[in-house]
């Protein structure tokens, strides 16, 4: 049984002119000791998709399909059992570490919070002071309150707080954007650690691919709120096969890359409104390889080499 | 103008014949009289020339970039321009020449301002005489923006991320300046969106023979667009050189683990720094890099490394490079 499942998964969200679908039939599944990436750019369902795992989205939000978490279905979860699984089954590590920690409350009683309220360990100051250590803080700074923090040190203890219930389940939106290389590299290195000691699986959300490609197991590449690729970490990133991928994998160059040198790559355009998409492949108006059967074709996941998958007319045929 | 700004590049590469646009001697900006933001710099930018300050976040890089643009006094040191020292009582003259695209478009755009209003507001502000329409038009359609009259009753909350940011370019390039600054200018942008706007900044490079500085953490940007790159630590900066030659053989250990960290494929090992920079309140002595150098030498504790100084060529601040 995976750690995560999600089954046909669709989320539409109210809009004025009826439902504006987010999420459209994601099938996706992490394992115990994985890490797995879902890339793509704003607006692409990444973060939408993540929330359905602890039932986040707002009540306008309707969610279909299924999400089996440790093989319980969380759409179908009492509101009890739900509570108990948020932080303890799975927990998020938010994007903007500084808005996320309240500014008024030292960083040692906001990681008690979740394990007072859980009831998980014995001594809450003491699994406090665990936490720290375990993402590289001095236990000390228990008493420190978030402006006296740096951006990376906030980072880590909006890590510390995911890791507070001992979470079978870790999701990571965005945990590095807004942080320097080299601290982004201690933060990865951190969370990678951890779920190679810890046992734990992780879902890791960027639209760096280049950060994804280095860390995860898998990648999955989101657009207009369906999965285009999956497939093994560092060969999405090295080999895209969908043109979508190719032009993520080329936003965030190689440094040495000759090809790159004055040629910063881009892509045109901007992603279709979900409540106004393209006929036939959604991709296929920013498409740069762009074929007459694009427009009206429907395109699905296909294989596109060993443990690969990729929704591109091109790559089936 | 334009054009012999556009042609003095062509010469720019004979560094006699040179003309350094924007720069600075020596320069140092200290904080409550004991946090050296920027230490002692010394920096040439020459006309048409893109160059990348990267470093670490408390590294100096955007102090520095404030004090080149007037918003911050030196406490000694001169900025350049023109191969002048800057003259503060000339500073709104100053600014037009030498204007600043920030980080973040959605912050520096007026919520409650239209994208006419907004590329206007310096036309206004340094009583630029001409067709103010036309100009707008002119500077939204160079910045990517067309047709312009499209957008100009827009709101910035109706464009996209990659829209603001050519908003923000528009509004500097309205008024026809030497210099852009611009700090971390595609770090909140989408990854298909980055490539756009560094493409527009090379365009305007060579269109208009604009002089770019580029302030940023991201070495994959310094490598799609500057001709030099300058590395800074602790308010210094440790190596400075052509692209090509500072990215691929990095002489300071500092630029070596900055690189060896750059998510990428089939690296060699990463190298990664403990802790976070240290405080530019209490600079090490000796090289200020040596309590994180990898490759610390007993004598890097007390060697008081000099000041890169300017001039062509691939330098580096540290006891092992000769």
């Amino acid at each position: 049984m995976s750690l995560l499942e999600w089954r046909d998964v669709s989320v539409d969200y109210a809009g004025p002119d009826g439902p504006v679908p987010a999420v459209r039939g994601v099938t996706l599944s992490v394992e115990r000791g994985e890490v797995l990436g879902i890339a793509g750019e704003s607006g692409c369902g990444k973060s939408t998709l993540a929330a359905t795992v602890l039932r986040l989205l707002p009540d306008s939000a309707r969610v279909g399909g299924e999400i089996l978490l440790d093989g319980a279905d969380v759409l179908t979860m009492s509101w009890g059992k739900l509570r108990a699984a948020r932080w303890s089954d799975a927990a998020i590590v938010f994007q903007g570490a500084l808005h996320s920690l309240n500014p008024v409350q030292s960083i040692g009683k906001q990681l008690a919070e979740p394990i007072r309220l859980h009831k998980t360990a014995a001594d809450p100051d003491a699994r406090v002071r665990e936490l720290l250590e375990q993402v590289g803080l001095p236990a000390s700074r228990a008493s420190a309150y978030p402006h006296e923090l740096s951006g990376g040190q906030r980072q880590r203890v909006m890590i510390a707080m995911a890791l507070a219930c001992g979470p079978d389940l870790v999701i990571a939106d965005e945990p590095t954007t807004a942080l320097d290389v080299m601290v982004q590299a201690q933060v990865l290195d951190l969370l990678t650690g951890l779920v190679r000691d810890l046992g734990m699986g992780m879902v890791l959300i960027s639209h760096d691919l280049g950060v994804l490609g280095t860390t995860c197991d898998r990648i999955a590449v989101m657009y207009a709120g369906r999965i285009v690729e999956i497939g093994p970490g560092l060969e999405v990133f090295d080999d895209p096969q969908h043109p979508y991928t190719r032009a993520l994998a080329g936003a965030f160059p190689r440094v040495g890359d000759p090809a790159a040198r004055y040629a910063p790559v881009g892509l045109p355009g901007d992603p279709p409104y979900p409540g106004d998409l393209p006929g036939g492949c959604d991709f296929h108006p920013r498409c740069p390889v762009v074929m007459d059967a694009c427009a009206t074709a429907s395109v699905s996941l296909v294989d596109a080499g060993v443990g690969r998958v990729a929704a591109c007319l091109r790559v089936s045929s | 103008m334009r054009v012999s700004v556009a042609s003095l590049r062509v010469f720019g590469c004979h560094r006699d014949g040179r003309v350094v646009v924007i720069g600075a001697r020596d320069l140092r900006v200290v904080f409550g009289g004991r946090v050296r933001a920027v230490d002692g710099v010394d920096l040439e930018v020459d006309a048409g020339e893109i160059v990348a300050l990267v470093g670490e976040s408390g590294c100096g890089k955007t102090t520095l970039a404030r004090t080149l643009l007037g918003l911050e006094r030196p406490s000694s040191g001169e900025v350049l321009f023109e191969d002048k020292p800057l003259d503060y009582r000339r500073l709104k003259a100053y600014r037009r020449q030498v204007q600043l695209v920030l980080q973040d478009p959605l912050g520096a755009l007026n919520p409650r301002h239209t994208v006419y209003d907004a590329v206007a507001e310096g036309l206004r502000i340094h009583r630029v005489p001409g067709d103010e329409q036309a100009l707008v038009a002119d500077a939204l359609s160079r910045a990517g923006l067309r047709p312009p009259e499209r957008f100009f009753l827009r709101y910035p909350h109706e464009l996209s991320g990659g829209q603001r940011q050519r908003v923000v370019i528009a509004g500097a390039l309205v008024l026809e300046p030497r210099v852009l600054i611009a700090d971390e200018p595609v770090s909140s942008l989408d990854a298909s969106v980055r490539g756009e706007i560094l493409g527009l900044l090379l365009r305007l490079r060579d269109e208009l023979g604009l002089t770019v500085l580029v302030v940023t953490h991201d070495l994959g940007l310094a490598w799609n667009i500057a001709d030099r790159v300058a590395v800074m630590y602790l308010g210094r900066i440790v190596e400075i050189g052509p692209t090509a030659e500072v990215l691929q053989s990095p002489q300071h250990p500092y630029t070596q683990a900055l690189l060896s960290v750059v998510p990428d494929v089939g690296h060699t090992e990463q190298i990664v720094l403990t802790g976070e920079p240290p405080d530019p309140a209490r600079i090490p002595s000796g090289c200020r890099f040596h309590p994180r150098c990898p490759v610390v030498l007993p004598e890097c504790t007390s060697v008081s490394l000099p000041i890169l100084g300017v001039g062509g060529g691939h330098r580096a601040a540290c006891v092992r490079v000769e």
